[in-house]
């Protein structure tokens, strides 16, 4: 019986000994990172409250959300905003505009870039490359208003330079701004001059890193330039291309709320409302909270759907994926 | 090697160069052109303005559109705001993520894996633009500066390679700065941030520009419009008074043409002066780091 106890007691001393070295082990961690753990304590608190809590309140998407009741407190309405949403006329229109508005920046604005990255590329007075780059990098870095501004300018009804230019040659009297039909080439316009040079980066980046031996290879064996570049170029740089294309599948309901915000007008709306400008005018302007946050989930939904997707599609056909 | 490939090359080769020089000034002046015509506009009369379509020069050479901007009262409080909103965003942005990159780039440092990872996640996933603004709004942010500054503060996407430059850093410096005595704070302070002055600048002109540019947000979260930024004073000035639709400002400037290029060049000139520090660093900048997540 005291033979037990003693163990018994020796067990607890032991288990105690356990908690206490635990414990102190936290203690000592947490003295060697307290200045670390410090400095996290701002961009924590960022996090939560700019990131997360807006994750929180995006259940109001699910809730009939009044203001002085708070995003706890607002009734439960299941997925009628999203029903609502998906049975409005509203809905084909925006996914319609907004999936056109995508493809186009993709089969056009997409390869433009490679096809910049592979001309730079294979400029060989250097001079003339940097110029060149330092040129077509600089839209970039104005804002969407700037080149909304610039458009309206170079467009304006009867002054403007390019309304002159282009009805003059082809002898019409087209109203760029306010016609629907010229809404999505000039988005298209203003994106390929605002990031192609931009996109050309990481393309630049991707083809200073092809083996040069494989070139002088080919040249020995007799490939010309074209073949070069068919042969040895494209198909390394492929892993790259890839890789910006499924990041561009992730994007596809973002087409960028300035922009169109900026060129919408009441003459173009019914091929400028996307998802974007939508949730804006549905609840910033309408104050309808659940239902446009119930538009902007779906969107974050598909987008991360999409993204998961393109990169599940790019390993299966043997290609690098992102994740 | 240049010249290697250069003895190579076929006759088709030099069309070909020649050809590809020939396109790739063009595009350089594509790119550049809009600018330039901008930048003669706002020193055009109204009257070149009015009668000649396009140049890049102007006849007579006036001031009257900048004389008009800068007398604007208007205007001037919007260039103010939108420098200072710029200079003290930067900054807190900076240093914001800055300290948060700092511990980051600690492997050991327990929980680090998981808080990164959950900032990872705000890269695929966010709240939403109304979620967001109704968060700015429980602030009590709305009609404050602060809206402009804060909800961006740390840019998940900066601090990754922030951190890995970080990691890089060799990590003898750090541990003889401890062996002298100096706990982390004094070690991020003196030779972490100063060796990292370079990546550091980088990201400061890229929030700058950012901030500068921020058309969304003052649209947002200002409703009052003697708080306006250049970006919301320019959109009055070019876009908005064509649709003539939105609330007019009593002590907005008539809308002559000339005013709108010369706002124009004063909304770009910041972003035009501080491009060749960007662009020295931003190819690197954006490369350091960001292939290894």
């Amino acid at each position: 019986m005291a033979m037990l106890d003693t163990a018994v007691t020796a067990t607890e001393t032991l288990t105690v000994q356990k908690q206490s070295r635990r414990r102190r082990g936290v203690r000592v961690q947490f003295t060697q990172f307290k200045w670390l753990y410090l400095l996290l304590v701002p961009g924590i608190v960022y996090f939560l409250l700019f990131r997360y809590w807006p994750m929180y309140g995006a259940i109001i998407a699910f809730k009939d959300y009044v203001p002085f009741l708070g995003i706890a407190d607002s009734p439960w309405v299941g997925f009628a905003h999203f029903e609502d949403f998906f049975a409005s006329p509203d809905f084909p229109r925006l996914l319609g505009n907004t999936i056109i508005l995508a493809l186009l920046s993709l089969l056009i604005a997409f390869p433009l870039t490679i096809i910049v990255a592979l001309l730079l590329n294979e400029m060989r007075v250097t001079i003339l490359k940097r110029t060149t780059q330092t040129l077509i990098y600089v839209p970039h870095f104005l804002s969407w208003t700037v080149v909304a501004s610039l458009t309206y300018l170079l467009f304006a009804l009867d002054i403007g330079p390019l309304f002159q230019l282009v009805n003059g040659v082809l002898g019409t009297d087209i109203n760029f701004l306010a016609d629907p039909a010229w809404f999505r080439p000039i988005i298209v316009l203003q994106d390929i001059w605002k990031n192609t040079g931009w996109g050309t980066i990481i393309f630049l980046a991707a083809l200073a890193g092809v083996d040069q031996a494989q070139y002088e290879a080919a040249i020995i064996d007799g490939a010309g330039r074209f073949q070069r570049v068919w042969h040895i170029t494209i198909p390394s740089i492929m892993p790259t291309i890839i890789v910006m294309l499924v990041l561009q599948m992730g994007q596809i309901l973002n087409t960028g709320f300035e922009q169109i915000y900026l060129m919408t007008n009441s003459l173009n709306r019914s091929v400028a409302d996307v998802f974007d400008t939508y949730v804006y005018f549905m609840g910033i302007t309408q104050g309808s909270y659940s239902y446009s946050t119930a538009v902007g989930l779906f969107k974050a939904v598909v987008g991360v759907v999409l993204i998961f997707g393109a990169n599940w599609v790019a390993k299966r056909f043997n290609q690098v994926g992102i994740f | 090697m240049a010249r290697e490939k250069y003895r190579f090359n076929t006759p088709a080769g030099r069309v070909f160069d020649v050809f590809n020089a020939v396109l790739l000034i063009a595009i350089g002046i594509v790119a550049l052109v809009p600018f330039i015509y901008v930048l003669a506009g706002s020193f055009a009369t109204e009257a070149e303005l009015a009668t000649r379509s396009f140049f890049l020069w102007p006849e007579t050479f006036s001031l009257d559109a900048y004389e008009a901007i800068f007398t604007s009262p208007a205007f001037i409080r919007a260039l103010i705001t939108t420098i200072a909103v710029t200079a003290v965003g930067t900054l807190v942005q900076l240093m914001l993520t800055a300290t948060m990159a700092y511990p980051l780039s600690k492997a050991n440092l327990p929980g680090g894996r998981l808080i990164l990872s959950l900032i990872v996640f705000t890269m695929v996933f966010g709240g939403g633009m109304i979620p967001t603004f109704l968060v700015v709004k429980d602030l009590g942010l709305l009609n404050n500066y602060w809206a402009l500054i804060l909800p961006m503060a740390i840019n998940p996407f900066s601090l990754i390679i922030i951190k890995n430059f970080f990691q890089q850093l060799p990590a003898e410096l750090e541990e003889s700065a401890k062996i002298d005595g100096a706990n982390e704070l004094q070690t991020l302070w003196n030779i972490v941030l100063p060796l990292s002055k370079p990546v550091l600048a980088t990201f400061a002109l890229f929030y700058a520009v950012g901030i500068w540019n921020d058309f969304m947000s003052p649209l947002l979260y200002l409703n009052d419009n003697s708080m306006w930024t250049l970006q919301m004073f320019l959109r009055q000035v070019t876009v908005a008074t064509d649709l003539s639709v939105v609330e007019q400002d009593p002590t907005q400037l008539p809308p002559a043409q000339g005013i709108k290029f010369a706002v124009i060049i004063v909304a770009t000139l910041p972003i035009v002066l501080f491009y060749p520090f960007l662009q020295k660093h931003f190819a690197k900048g954006m490369l350091i780091g960001s292939v290894k997540g």
